[in-house]
């Protein structure tokens, strides 16, 4: 009886008291604060070239660059599949110049430093992507076996007198206007178009190199394929419309099963209320974006997770009108309805699963939270909930049927 | 709130599979006729939608739309303090800007959704959500197998998929349109109905094992009897869920009203086939099995 109310004041305590600034931190998805997403196809720009893995995740992180250099907060890029790249970008101001800097190719130059450059500017381009040969770029290691890049160049007699010219001083590589490493030095002259980048340079760092200069080589043209834009008081609207909904539903299923189960119905009601503030926190831990149709399989789930006390309850209430004890009432109902929802949450789970896999973009955050909180619902609904009876019984706190809402007259002679 | 006396749920089943070939058979032809009312994520186009700050009325709208000049007539629908202008053929940024700025002439406090999607992205959409439909069901015939029979396993199937071509029917005859959201919505109705299906299968099973039923009789008997057992929990879990959907719907924001509605209506179909349609027809398939009916076809 005292691990009851221990367990529940403290739950309690935790939940009223961290509540608010969970939800504060809840990350919130386009949808709800509005700013736009951008599904883009990449396809090389010319005709005959491929498509390379690296080549669409240094798209996609020159892509990441610019958009916090237009100043706007946290975009999220992500390649999908093996050509696409997603880009979700909040507060916005300028939508349409965000999104044209955004289609423009990513531009690769090697720079040396012009006349009247202050130390570390560089604004005199050497060399543009175009004059590197596609594909040629990569990784290699010399004599004491440290990585360094090698480079060719389509031009020989340009690449030559670009070396005699700058022997000696730096040649710095950007992307767009993002500077890559320290400036190399030129320390030879060079007659056959190829080179080589050293300095000092972990793997890491010089495969990074190797796969921008093929990518400023071989640009990539992204197209738009699916796009969506939410004013942010319209989000706004609709974070405010559908948790409304949710609340008022919420309040008239518990109100609902207090009503039906009684004292196991406020027992059952806070376990309810328990799954969902685990399940806030769970999306404040793992940082989960909270979308729209997020927020509907929220409030779904909560109807589903009812049903699990649901299934106890009226098993336990048959139990008794068998004519058992309450105790042993309780206890065979605990057991039976635990294997009839693990099966029933197990198929669901399954339906969720393949959401997840095949899904994409609002399908697949929906399938997880689905799975996330019916997990959670098995802890709290069944696990949690079967205790917290088990131990008020135990206690003697429940010793009528009538507290169970079953009439004396209904039960049968054993 | 007990029935003291057993309905004959089995018996009472044959006119409700009159009730659903019905349904199906019109849901097919309205599918073969007219197809569904597709939203931009399923056809290619752009849909602008505008929170206002006022209500307008179209003749207000339309200078506006003829100022940004954008060609095709799009399909307007107002409603209050609300306009969603409906394109055929994509805007491109400009063009959706130049709309934005027109509008916004009318109503500085305008506040915009624009969804433009391609073609290829749509239909990989649907064929997505298909196989998901059938791979979930895959899985579920399986797991069902495992743990109870195949005949419960086949049985739960043809309800799941009666389930979602009740709401893909439905909202073909009465055009409601179907986007994104509707296929979550419909996966959603397959996991609760397949939920709600299992719990009365179990109940099934659990019974089988008490005593042998040697005949027809018997069995029908014992699904009557399961069904009933297990009636007041699957009607306040679907009215506890139904709550939940019909809050969203009414209450819930504009972009998920067909989302809810479609769950809405899923539940309802979900509830009525794991009572109607899943344990009768799990009882047809038995009857078929080879004399003499074992009384434990399955352990857990």
């Amino acid at each position: 009886m005292l691990s009851f109310i221990i367990t529940v004041v403290v739950l309690t305590g935790v939940m009223g008291f961290t509540t608010p600034g969970l939800l504060d931190k809840v990350r919130l998805g386009l949808d709800l604060k509005g700013g736009f997403e951008i599904l883009y196809h990449a396809e090389p720009m010319d005709t005959g070239g491929t498509l390379t893995r690296a080549s669409l995740q240094k798209t996609a992180e020159s892509l990441e660059k610019r958009a916090n250099a237009l100043g706007t907060s946290e975009p999220e890029v992500t390649t999908e599949g093996t050509d696409r790249i997603r880009l979700k970008i909040a507060g916005v101001t300028d939508e349409a110049e965000v999104r044209k800097k955004m289609k423009e190719p990513a531009v690769l130059t090697f720079r040396s430093a012009a006349d009247g450059d202050a130390p570390g500017v560089f604004s005199k381009i050497e060399l543009v992507g175009s004059d590197f040969v596609e594909g040629a770029a990569d990784v290699q290691r010399d004599n004491l076996n440290r990585p360094e890049i090698s480079i060719s160049i389509k031009d020989k007699d340009k690449f030559a007198e670009i070396t005699e010219r700058l022997l000696g001083k730096q040649l710095a590589i950007y992307l767009d206007e993002t500077l890559l490493s320290d400036p190399p030095y030129v320390r030879a002259v060079l007659t056959d178009g190829k080179a080589s980048i050293s300095g000092g340079y972990t793997l890491d760092e010089a495969r990074e190199i190797a796969d921008t200069i093929n990518l400023g080589a071989l640009p990539l043209k992204l197209t738009e394929k699916y796009s969506q834009s939410v004013g942010a008081t319209l989000g706004k609207q609709s974070l405010d419309q559908t948790v409304r909904a949710g609340i008022v539903g919420s309040l008239i299923i518990l109100v609902f099963m207090m009503f039906m189960y009684r004292l196991p119905g406020v027992l059952a009601s806070f376990a309810l209320i328990l799954h969902t503030w685990l399940l806030i926190l769970v999306f404040v831990i793992a940082d989960f974006t909270l979308t729209l149709p997020g927020i509907a399989a929220f409030i779904l789930g909560i109807g589903m997770a009812v049903d699990a006390n649901i299934i106890t309850n009226e098993r336990i209430r048959e139990e008794m009108r068998s004519g058992k004890s309450i105790l042993s009432s309780v206890k065979a109902g605990n057991k039976t309805s635990f294997r009839t929802v693990m099966d029933a949450n197990v198929t669901t789970i399954i339906v969720a699963a393949v959401m997840f896999a095949f899904g994409t973009g609002a399908v697949k955050g929906f399938a997880l939270i689905l799975i996330v909180e019916i997990v959670l619902s098995i802890v709290t609904n069944l696990y949690f909930a079967h205790w917290l009876l088990t131990v008020l019984v135990k206690a003697g706190a429940l010793k009528k049927p009538k507290q169970f809402g079953v009439k004396e007259s209904d039960i049968s002679a054993l | 709130m007990r029935f003291k006396k057993e309905l004959d749920f089995v018996h009472l089943s044959k006119f409700f599979y009159i009730f659903s070939i019905a349904i199906t058979v019109a849901g097919l032809v309205f599918l073969a006729t007219f197809g569904l009312n597709y939203s931009v994520d399923f056809k290619a186009g752009s849909n602008v939608d505008v929170a206002l700050s006022k209500s307008i009325t179209l003749a207000q709208l339309q200078p506006a739309l003829d100022e940004a000049g954008i060609g095709h007539d799009p399909t307007i629908t107002i409603g209050d303090q609300r306009v969603n202008i409906r394109y055929d053929e994509e805007l491109d940024d400009t063009q959706s800007e130049t709309l934005k700025a027109a509008i916004t002439k009318i109503d500085d406090q305008a506040s915009f959704e624009v969804n433009t999607v391609d073609t290829e992205m749509a239909k990989e959409l649907a064929r997505n959500a298909i196989y998901s439909v059938l791979l979930s069901s895959i899985g579920i015939i399986i797991y069902v197998s495992i743990r109870f029979e195949w005949r419960f396993a086949l049985a739960s199937i043809v309800a799941l998929l009666h389930d979602a071509f009740m709401v893909v029917a439905v909202f073909s005859i009465f055009r409601l349109e179907v986007d994104i959201t509707f296929i979550v919505a419909v996966l959603t109705i397959i996991g609760y109905s397949i939920n709600d299906t299992i719990v009365i299968f179990d109940r099934i099973r659990e019974n089988l094992r008490f005593g042998k039923q040697r005949s027809y009789e018997d069995l029908k008997a014992l699904v009557n009897k399961s069904v009933s057992q297990t009636l007041m929990r699957s009607l306040y879990t679907a009215f506890t869920v139904f709550i939940a959907a019909f809050f969203l719907l009414i209450m819930g924001g504009e972009s998920i009203k067909m989302f809810s509605l479609a769950m809405v209506i899923g539940l309802l179909f979900g509830a009525y086939s794991s009572i109607f349609i899943a344990s009768p027809l799990w009882l047809l398939l038995k009857k078929r099995q080879k004399t003499p009916v074992k009384s434990n076809p399955a352990k857990a």
